[in-house]
């Protein structure tokens, strides 16, 4: 169990320095948006010094096969969401991983509804 | 790609759990979802766009905000995510981004301490998110009728007032499922409902 952490935990030594200074993102990606490393993400994180970072061949495993959100892998590579944000859009724009946008709610359409069915069943399955 | 799923476009969904400090929320992600909740970080800092709290807090630069979260796979190609607000409402920054899109949102009640939901109701009748009210009911206890909590909180007769026990799967499962009902009837009436 995850003790609720009401405390501000203080900053982190240098959050940033993994994205080398960068903070804003090449795209905006949701917190619950989904990561998938893509067959081009396989095979530049398989070869051998292609100078891409540590912290990009752990997202490129992590996502190998398995939907991943942006909450996920920041939760699991301990990296602020702001970091984890920079460098996934770097993926992507690198076509190392597909992202897959969340579905909106915000506005009354049918794809809405017909999602929200499917996501109510789903839960009367569990 | 070799593993894209069969059915549809894969997407994801969310459902926020909002509530004081110490009402349950994570035992309730927890006792549902698939995953151990996890926790991520959000660093605020003084260059933050659209944050001006910082300025109230002299010498503050960056503060971290905590939020937990679960998973539950509905399909192969569509997640849905629940996510517990900041125990501290002062983290407005962070809400803002919590209920974008969300589905709607549970807040949870500790009849004992009222008044700790007050701010999350507020907010979620201010952004129009649909939202219901579960009365976590500590040790099988309920000090006080669903009736009595719609009454203390002058919710809207609409609004969903259930209890749950946080810890039991089978209870969480429930009050996801009478939110997500809620939602799709607000949405049935406004669709037959002359524009």
């Amino acid at each position: 169990m995850v003790a609720e952490r009401d405390e501000p935990t203080g900053a982190l030594v240098r959050p940033y320095a993994v994205t080398r200074g960068r903070t804003r993102p090449k795209l905006d990606i949701a917190l619950e948006a989904l990561v998938e490393t893509t067959v081009r993400g396989r095979s530049v994180v398989a070869r051998d010094g292609t100078g891409q970072g540590r912290e990009q061949q752990y997202i490129a495993a992590l996502c190998d096969g398995r939907l991943q959100s942006l909450a996920e892998i920041a939760a699991r590579m301990q990296l602020p969401l702001g970091v984890a944000r920079v460098l996934i859009a770097d993926m992507a724009s690198d076509g190392m991983v597909a992202i897959y946008e969340p579905t909106s709610f915000d506005s009354n359409d049918s794809v809405g509804t017909e999602l929200l069915e499917r996501v109510l069943s789903g839960l009367r399955r569990l | 790609m070799v593993h894209r799923p069969t059915t549809g476009r894969v997407t994801s969904a969310k459902i926020v759990i909002a509530g004081g400090f110490g009402v349950g929320k994570t035992t309730l992600v927890g006792s549902v979802s698939e995953i151990t909740p996890l926790t991520t970080e959000a660093i605020m800092t003084s260059a933050g766009e659209g944050v001006d709290d910082t300025r109230q807090v002299p010498g503050k630069v960056t503060t971290t905000v905590a939020m937990d979260f679960g998973r539950i796979s509905i399909d192969r190609d569509l997640i849905l995510y629940l996510f517990g607000t900041p125990g501290q409402t002062r983290f407005w920054f962070m809400w803002d981004e919590l209920v974008r899109g969300a589905i709607g949102a549970v807040v949870m009640v500790d009849t004992r301490r009222l008044a700790d939901c007050f701010a999350a109701i507020d907010f979620f009748e201010h952004r129009r998110l649909p939202y219901l009210v579960a009365i976590n009911c500590f040790d099988g206890m309920q000090y006080h009728s669903a009736q009595d909590v719609r009454d203390a909180l002058a919710v809207s007769p609409d609004v969903p007032v259930v209890s749950c026990d946080a810890r039991s799967r089978e209870s969480t499962k429930q009050v996801l499922i009478s939110l997500v009902e809620y939602v799709l009837t607000m949405r049935r009436q406004r669709a037959g409902a002359p524009a």
